[in-house]
């Protein structure tokens, strides 16, 4: 081959490169394009004050559904916030053990079961004993994908805290749980909290596992042995649905659904930027 | 010392059980779909998966047109993604200038964010009318393939690939831009040293970083394969098994979404129960798969020595 030839592959390659940045960006940028503008077109107050209307009705809003997806989101993090914790502690504090690895092994298989997975499983253990679908139904779904994202969040981050203040508080005659609960886990607090926000803003745009198990509600209910309506299951009745204003809301509700994940990763990447800076300080 | 040892016992073994609850959920879900599904399991054996025929009000079960979309639509969206999400990572990790690289990680990890119930309005809204334009403006002579059979409907197989594929590719890229900077920065060094291309230094590299590189690509695979609101909105519905790009078909995930509250018997709902039980054993596979490829790449990656700074010195951009 030629030098000519080889330089042009070369820069041909590196066009490609650029190109595929260039390739992924063009759909994200129609993404937000439309939720942003659709979405502000149809957004009012009445879709957080309102509640649906009958159908073939304009107007009304989702207020139960917005209720709803807090109710669930809550009710997840209540199971998976301290079970992720734990066992994030335990995986880091005993990372060289089998049964680490092995709990390890469980949680990033659990975090790639797929979402209608978990739900089909849900639904066998939290509707079918009770024959009825449930807000706590949907929270235990979204609970079992939220732990292991949390865990392995935990375990890393408290891996990256400094050994010597682990000692420190050991050669001060901590036992092991003082150590780690007053000084290893404070130190890695932020960064966790950090993972949390993250994990609740990722199930809160999941529809899947709540189709059957909190269901749908048409009605306004706080009520946890309930079916409740949804955010994301909403979106999904509307958008297949034939009614153009049902169209119009479920943009709405896309909207709120984006700012709640962007507004969220945005959060997170300052508060990762600001540790980072914290540690590169020492 | 003997207070404080029973306390670390106490300490380890409190730990331990939530440590426990993450291996018990797996295996219950493996069990609970295995129980619920048990009744089709008996019934119809293998023939499962070979009959083409679903037709529930008639009692008739053939999943084969459902394993047929998963695959079909998850290989098509890893053929369009791969390349692109590779093209991604090498130019975030290699070519790109620090101060472009962080934004850039940000935006790609964005597509990952966005819940999938947003991609699949988009996908009926935006999408399945520009991919139906699209078709129908195809000349005869290539509607008559056979991968393109059928009425341009845009519901149906391309689009459900393509709103795959931008799905799929942060995660690629994600893990194949990791899996590059465990290439220790010796061998793009040596390449250029000998006098190698741009290309000809990350083809090295690449190749060195191979077996992570497939990983990165698998796990894309076992997203794409569990992937349930956004296909199930653009895919068509309808189950059939064809090669046509057109023809709205249905997939694993999509079939237990749409009509696991309408199973009105028992049968149907152990049916939709296999196909995720099936579902679930699969992505197991492809994920456990995908990470040992990357662990044991990082793991030689670690072994190899790295007298240098981690930091890969930029070829020079002038």
């Amino acid at each position: 081959m030629t030098d000519t030839l080889r330089k042009l592959l070369s820069s041909a390659f590196v066009g490609f490169c650029a190109l595929s940045v260039l390739i992924a960006l063009v759909p994200l940028a129609f993404i937000l394009f439309f939720v942003i503008t659709q979405g502000i077109r149809a957004i009012n107050l009445d879709f957080f004050t309102h509640m649906p209307r009958p159908v073939g009705e304009a107007g009304g809003g989702m207020a139960n559904a917005i209720v709803g997806t807090l109710i669930v989101t809550g009710l997840a993090s209540l199971m998976a916030v301290p079970i992720g914790i734990v066992s994030g502690i335990y995986m880091s504090e005993y990372a060289g053990t089998r049964f680490a690895a092995a709990a390890r092994f469980a949680a990033d298989t659990l975090n790639g079961v797929p979402s209608i997975v978990i739900g089909v499983f849900a639904y066998g253990v939290a509707v079918l004993p009770f024959k009825q679908f449930s807000a706590m139904a949907g929270g235990f779904a979204l609970g079992v994908m939220m732990i292991p994202i949390i865990a392995r969040t935990t375990e890393e981050l408290l891996l990256l805290v400094p050994g010597s203040m682990r000692e420190g508080a050991l050669a001060l005659g901590a036992t092991r749980a003082r150590a780690v609960f007053t000084v290893v886990l404070p130190a890695a607090l932020p960064g966790i909290v950090t993972g949390v926000v993250l994990a609740l803003a990722r199930i809160a745009g999941e529809t899947a596992p709540l189709l059957f198990t909190s269901f749908n509600n048409r009605f306004f209910t706080t009520r946890l042995t309930q079916p409740i309506s949804t955010l994301t299951v909403q979106v999904f009745t509307y958008a297949t649905g034939p009614y153009e204003d049902w169209h119009r809301q479920a943009w709405a509700g896309a909207l709120v659904l984006v700012t709640i994940v962007l507004t969220c990763s945005l959060l997170a990447r300052f508060a990762t930027r600001r540790l980072e800076r914290m540690h590169a300080r020492g | 010392m003997g207070q404080g040892w029973r306390k670390d016992i106490g300490f380890r073994a409190g730990t331990g059980v939530f440590a426990l609850l993450l291996i018990l959920i797996v295996g219950a879900i493996g069990v609970e779909l295995t129980l619920q599904s048990m009744q089709s399991i008996s019934q119809f054996g293998l023939d499962f998966w070979r009959t083409e025929i679903w037709d529930p009000v008639a009692g008739e079960f053939g999943a084969l047109p459902f394993i047929w979309g998963t695959l079909y639509s998850s290989i098509l969206a890893l053929l369009i993604a791969t390349p692109i999400a590779l093209g991604i990572a090498v130019f975030i990790s290699e070519l790109c200038p620090a101060l472009l690289r962080q934004p850039l990680v940000f935006l790609t990890e964005l597509l990952a964010a966005i819940p999938s119930i947003v991609y699949g309005l988009w996908g009926i809204f935006v999408l399945v009318p520009a991919v139906r334009t699209v078709e129908a403006s195809l000349p005869d002579s290539v509607r008559s393939l056979p991968m393109f059979a059928g009425p341009p409907l845009g519901l149906g197989m391309l689009s459900a690939a393509l709103v795959l594929a931008i799905m799929v590719i942060p995660f690629t890229s994600s893990v194949a831009r990791e899996v590059l900077k465990s290439v220790p920065p010796a061998q793009r060094e040596a390449a250029y040293a000998l006098g190698a291309t741009r290309f000809e230094a990350i083809r090295a590299a690449l190749f060195y970083a191979r077996t992570g590189i497939v990983g990165a690509v698998m796990l894309g695979f076992g997203r794409a394969l569990g992937e349930t609101m956004a296909v199930t909105m653009v895919i068509g519905n309808n189950p059939q098994v064809s090669l046509s790009l057109f023809a709205p078909q249905y997939t694993m995930a999509a079939v237990i979404a749409n009509e696991f509250t309408e199973a009105a018997d028992d049968l149907y709902l152990a049916a939709l129960v296999e196909i995720g039980l099936v579902l679930f054993i699969i992505t197991l596979l492809v994920n456990t798969m995908s990470r040992l490829l990357i662990w044991s790449m990082a793991r030689s990656g670690a072994k190899a020595p790295a007298a240098e700074p981690a930091a890969a010195p930029a070829p020079g951009t002038a």
